[in-house]
Order: C-alpha cells, then structure tokens, then sequence
C-alpha cells in the first residue's frame, strides 16, 4: 500500500538505526507526545533497533487518557437520560468513571453508540428529532475542525437537538507543562504529525527556543520515528534546538488554515484539567458565547459525583514521562485491561495499554 | 506550571453484567467461560476445550460441536448468516480432523421479518451444505416478539466422523512446529464492517466464508501428522494462536512480513483503525504440521482452491512463559497479545 509500505521498510530502518548509533555519542531522553506513536514503537518493537543511549519515554498524547474523570461520569450521567442517543468514538467507551463506563452504561441500557465522525452524530439528530443527540468530543488539535464543524452544522441547520460534550485538549500547552517540571528529564520531543498537520508548528517554534530544547514533527509510521529520532538526536549533538518537519508529506508550517478558521470559529482556548496532571491553564476548548447552547454540559446539567481515585495508579506520571507502565506496582497485576486502575490500560493510544498487548515479556526482547 | 497535582485517575471496577465484549473472543469471553461455564458444567470433552468435543461410541470416533449465529447484516457482500451458519459448523468438525456429516439447524425468527429474506438464506445454507457435502436432517424453529431479536437468529450444531489418525489438539503442538495459514486474513471481518461504516471501496471486500473440510482432508490425504488446527473465526489469528500457546505452555514465534493480507483489507483495516491480526475469518485456518513436512503440508494446502493462499508465518519455540511474539516487519520483536474485549475504532 502506497504511503504505508515504504514507511514499515525493514532495510530503511535498518539504515536509520545505524545512522543514529553513528550520531549517538552520550545518553539522550527523547519523548514521543502523541499515543499513536508510542504504539508503533512497542508494536514495531523499535527500541530493539536503537542504541542504549536513547531512551525513549511517551507523552500525554492520549486525549482518552487525560480526560478527566468528572467528564466521564458527567458522559455516563447524560447517556443515561432517558431519550438520549449518546455518540462517542470507540476508544472512550472502555475508560471507567468513578461509577461505571461507558460501555457498562450500554449494558445497562443506555443508548450509547460508537460513531466515526461527529457528523455521522448530528445526521443521527436529524433522524431522530424527538430525542436528544450528543457527541463527546474528545480529542486534540486534529479532531477539533470535524467536531467544530458537525457543530456549525448543527446551527444551520437548525437542529436543536443537537450537542456537544466537550473535552478538548491542546498538545502546547502540555508540552510547556511538562517542560517546566522540575523533574522533566525530557532533552527532545517528537511533536505529533497529525495534530500539526491541522494546527502548523508554528507554536512550537516559541517552545524549543524559550527551552531550549530540539522538536520535531513526526509521523507515525515506523520510519517515520526512526527519522524523527534521527533528527533530534543529531540537534542534541550538535547543540542545536530547532523545530524540524520530518513528516513533510503531511504537515506545512501554517497548518490546514481552513481547519483552522473553523475552529476558531466555534471554540475559544480555556483552562482544562487534565487527568492525572491536574490544571493546565489555556490547554483545553471550550464553545463561544454565540455556539454555547450546542453545550451538552449546560444542556443537561448533571450533580456532580464524588469521584474515587485508586492510590496505587500512576497514570500522572506516566503521562508526563517520568515513569513507564511497567515500573508501577499494579501493572499486569492489579491492572489490566479488564479491571483497569487508569485511563491509559484502556485506551488505543494509552501508553500501559501499548505495554500491556506488546511488551509485557522479556523473551520478546 | 510547575507542581501538578498527581492525583490517580481511576476507580477500579469490577463487572457485574454481560458486555458486548464477552461475546468478542477475546480475555473477557475466556474468563466468562472458565468461572461460570466450565465450572458448571464440568466433562472432561468439554474441558479439552478444542473447537468440538472428540467422542468415541463403539470404536467409532465422532466429533460433535455447535455455535449460534448472530450478525447484521443478515446478508454481506460474499455471503449471508446462512452460509456462515453451515460453514462455521462444518470448520469446527474440520478443525478436529472430521468429516463432517449431519447437522441440526434451530432458528429464532423475530416476528416481521420478509419470508424472501428467509428464503435467501435458507437457500445459501442448502447450497453451503451441499458444497461442504453434510446433511441438514432436523431442525427448530421459534418465533420471537418484535425488538426481541435481530431478524434471525441461527443456531447449529454438527456431527462428524473423525478421518485423522492420531489425536489433533494443542496438546499435541510440540516445539519446532511449523505454523501454517491457509490464506489471506481479515476479509471477512472488514466485509462486515465495512457494510455497517457504510465504506466503499473500488472492488467490494467479500466475505471468505467457505466450508474447510477439503484442505483438511488434503493435508491427512497427503500424510501430514497434523498436531493442531484452529480455525479463526472471533478474535482472529491472536486469539487462536494465544489459546494454544497458552494450552500448551509454548512459545509461537511470528514473522509479521509472511502473514498474508490482500491489500483491499490492509487499506480498509488503516481507515477503520483495525489490526487484521484480530479480525475475524470465517474460511481461514491455522495448521501446526511437524517443520519437516512444512513444505509438502503447503504443496497440498495450495492445490485446494479455499487454500490456495497458503503461507508459513511461524514456528513453536520451546521457551516460556507461553506466549505469541512477533517479529515485526522492521526487525523488532515484540508479544501479539489476545485482546480483551472487541476491537475498537480510535479516535485518530
């Protein structure tokens, strides 16, 4: 398959891998931001190919993973509204608030369905006028236009019957979070491809040069990180900190601008919490004044619950790279997919997840 | 921003009903089936937990296996729940090295439902039958409320004469296996989906449905010890093969560049956001043969239509603890785990 074949080359990565052990001369901590990718690199089983001098630890890139778990039970509490077609994508339905998910809704009855775009949700509206239609936007940069859009829709439309439960978080912010932590070991980042390709790396540019630290816009393919890895590691060396696009086909400096006006258009940047991280100021979405009444979050104002953390999780710090799944002490053991502890053993880009399905055995090393 | 609260994100949860998933092949069904079937119903047949009881009457070795059929659509480009109905019993027959024979077939019928749709697919079960060579000789039918059920509902169950010598099960995999696929993989679980996602592709994807006696029968006819066949039906070659290699205490070693995916699935399997190792076949098996008749295992594999994209993806390795390793196509290595519940489309 074009596009996909040459990028899961085994002779191309191999002739990266040997470039980065040439360029390698001290240890180097680089972390990949987006889920997606620290899911090709346990999948592909990269980091058999690379040097022990690079460690590579994952990011917040997982929107499942920091939505917080107020908003799961607030999704949970309207899903189960009698007369509510509740629409989500796939990866949220597993994560569990702090009474039930999603997907345990379902089976009690709610009418909670798995849509692949948010306008698969408001023609759902359409089709049924008499009951109330609502889509929890999850997600980065790159899901933000289509959700914007489905809700520009909407109001054209007319269709009252639509709304939206917003948890919309922005990859900026969370990287200057983490680089401000007094305990970030993070040298150089692998900025996520597809939420550039919606919002440009012009942003970033401010980042690497106030932190000096090397970013990188990479893809998702296995050579794609290869390269990516390539190129941060040969700025560490030699003492550079500059913003590079390693997944060209995709991504421009600017950006999609059209995406851009759309949701610019319809969202305003607003403080968010992030599960496990806390409050992150201006990281998140929230709707404008004038699209306010498409907020499933006022539409259908819900008590909050008091919600129960379990202790021994430590998704927090897994997100923000200062541990890895397998160091904490629940993992594989209290913690699995099936009675999971944290928001990332669950979702398709959570990075205990990634561990749990590819990397949980030492013959495979 | 520096200082945040590092608070843990979850409550744990314990679950208490049936979810969807419990029916997905994956971790949750084997648990459902551990702590409340097999405990209730304890038979050393049922606890060889191959895909048909293996039973002995008068020296006569038959094997008996039945499954129910629930999807939607009723009819999928390359087939209806008809053809699936007959052929998924028929392969679990195959599966333990018999021809198979006779077989029931109970319907539950959801009032209001076309007589034409039914007849459709009672006709595809006829023509399934007679292409596998079984008989169809009894039969239930119930009529269920509107909203009750899913138009139809079948449920079949088989009979079969064991034709394979020696005794085929996980137990008899042993290290230095050779690991054989019969073909492409994926086809039908993305044809289904891909009808429901309302996706449209140049050529349609069509089903593999299809009976699997033949190959079989090709392989015993050609001498081949066959150790163990598995056919991979929900949960796709994952779950097959991590059933066995948690049956036996082996490790199965993969190379992800031999599995063979056509490239219309492998398209549709990146857009929906599906590993096609997880998706579900319903004419594909998996043989494990002795590594030193491999080869010829695959000649007679090739020569029967159904197998005719027969490939050598693996081996049994005698390391532990059990578990199924891939060999990625960039030259990392890394475990392919059995899912837990069913897969599901991501987010981005």
């Amino acid at each position: 398959m074009k596009f996909v074949d040459e990028y899961r080359d085994e002779q191309a990565a191999a002739r990266l891998a040997a470039l980065i052990r040439r360029r390698v001369t001290q240890p180097w901590t680089i972390m990949e931001i987006c889920g997606g990718q620290t899911h090709t690199i346990l999948k592909s089983g990269l980091e058999d190919l690379l040097p022990a001098e690079i460690t590579l630890v994952h990011g917040p890139g997982c929107p499942v993973c920091v939505t917080p778990v107020e908003l799961v039970d607030r999704a949970v509490a309207i899903a189960e509204i009698p007369g509510v077609i509740f629409c989500s994508f796939g990866d949220m339905l597993r994560v569990p608030g702090s009474r039930r998910s999603l997907l345990e809704a379902k089976a009690r009855g709610a009418d909670v369905r798995i849509v692949y775009s948010p306008l698969d949700a408001v023609r759902l509206a359409q089709a049924h006028p008499a009951r109330q239609v609502v889509f929890f936007a999850v997600g980065f940069e790159t899901t933000a236009p289509a959700n914007a859009m489905a809700v520009w829709q909407a109001a054209r439309m007319g269709l009252e019957n639509f709304s939206l439960l917003v948890a919309h978080v922005l990859v900026p912010p969370a990287i200057e979070a983490i680089l401000s932590s007094p305990q970030c070991r993070v040298r150089g980042f692998l900025a996520p491809g597809h939420v550039c390709t919606v919002a440009g790396y012009q942003e970033y540019e401010r980042l690497a040069e106030r932190y000096r630290v090397p970013i990188v816009v990479t893809g998702f393919e296995p050579v794609d990180i290869l390269e990516g890895v390539l190129m941060a590691v040969t700025q560490l060396e030699e003492g550079r900190a500059e913003v590079e696009n390693q997944y060209r086909r995709s991504v421009r400096r600017e950006g999609n601008r059209q995406a851009q006006e759309i949701v610019r258009e319809v969202f305003q940047p607003s403080d968010r919490a992030w599960r496990g991280i806390g409050v992150i100021p201006l990281s998140g979405l929230e709707l404008r004044e004038k699209y306010r009444r498409y907020d499933a979050a006022t539409r259908f104002p819900t008590a909050d619950s008091p919600r129960e953390e379990a202790h021994e999780c430590i998704a927090g710090l897994v997100l923000q790279g200062l541990k890895k799944p397998p160091e904490c002490t629940a993992f594989a053991v209290r913690c699995t997919p099936e009675t999971p502890l944290g928001a990332p053993m669950v979702s398709s880009e959570g990075a205990c997840a990634a561990y749990y399905h590819y990397g949980r055995r030492e013959a495979a090393s | 921003m520096s200082g945040f609260e590092l608070s843990c994100p979850m409550p744990p949860t314990g679950q208490d009903r049936i979810l969807l998933a419990h029916g997905g092949g994956g971790r949750l069904m084997h648990q459902l089936i551990e702590r409340v079937f097999l405990s209730a119903f304890r038979d050393p047949a049922l606890e060889a937990r191959h895909d048909g009881a293996t039973l002995e009457i008068n020296g006569v070795r038959l094997a008996f296996t039945t499954d129910s059929y629930v999807v939607r659509p009723l009819v999928f480009p390359g087939g209806t729940i008809g053809d699936l109905a007959v052929n998924g019993t028929v392969n679990d027959l195959a599966m333990c090295g018999a021809r198979p024979l006779f077989l029931s077939a109970g319907f539950i019928l959801e009032e209001g439902l076309p007589i034409e749709t039914l007849r459709r697919v009672t006709e595809a079960m006829r023509e399934a039958a007679a292409r596998a060579g079984v008989r169809l000789v009894t039969g239930d039918t119930k009529v269920v409320d509107q909203g009750h059920g899913d138009g139809i509902f079948i449920n079949t169950a088989g009979i079969g004469r064991i034709e394979a010598p020696c005794e085929i099960g996980p137990q008899r995999v042993a290290p230095g296996d050779a690991v054989l696929v019969s073909g492409d993989l994926g086809a039908h679980g993305v044809a289904i989906l891909s009808v429901r996602e309302g996706l449209e592709f140049d050529a349609p994807i069509l089903s593999d449905t299809a009976p699997l006696w033949e190959p079989v029968a090709a392989l015993l006819g050609a001498g081949i010890q066959v150790h163990c066949l598995r056919d991979l039906t929900r949960g796709g070659l994952a779950a097959a093969l991590n059933e066995i290699a948690q049956a036996r205490g082996l490790v199965i070693s993969l190379e992800e560049a031999a599995i063979p995916v056509s490239e219309p699935v492998k398209g549709a399997c990146e857009i929906l956001g599906l590993d096609p190792l997880y998706v579900a076949n319903e004419g594909r098996f998996v043989a494990f043969v002795p590594r030193e008749q491999a080869e010829r295992a695959l000649e007679a594999l090739r020569r029967v239509p159904v197998s005719a994209g027969a490939a050598r993806i693996g081996t049994v390795l005698d390391e532990s603890p059990a578990a199924v390793v891939l060999r990625s196509r960039v030259g990392g290595r890394r475990v392919m785990d059995m899912l837990s519940g069913e897969q599901l489309p991501r987010i981005c």
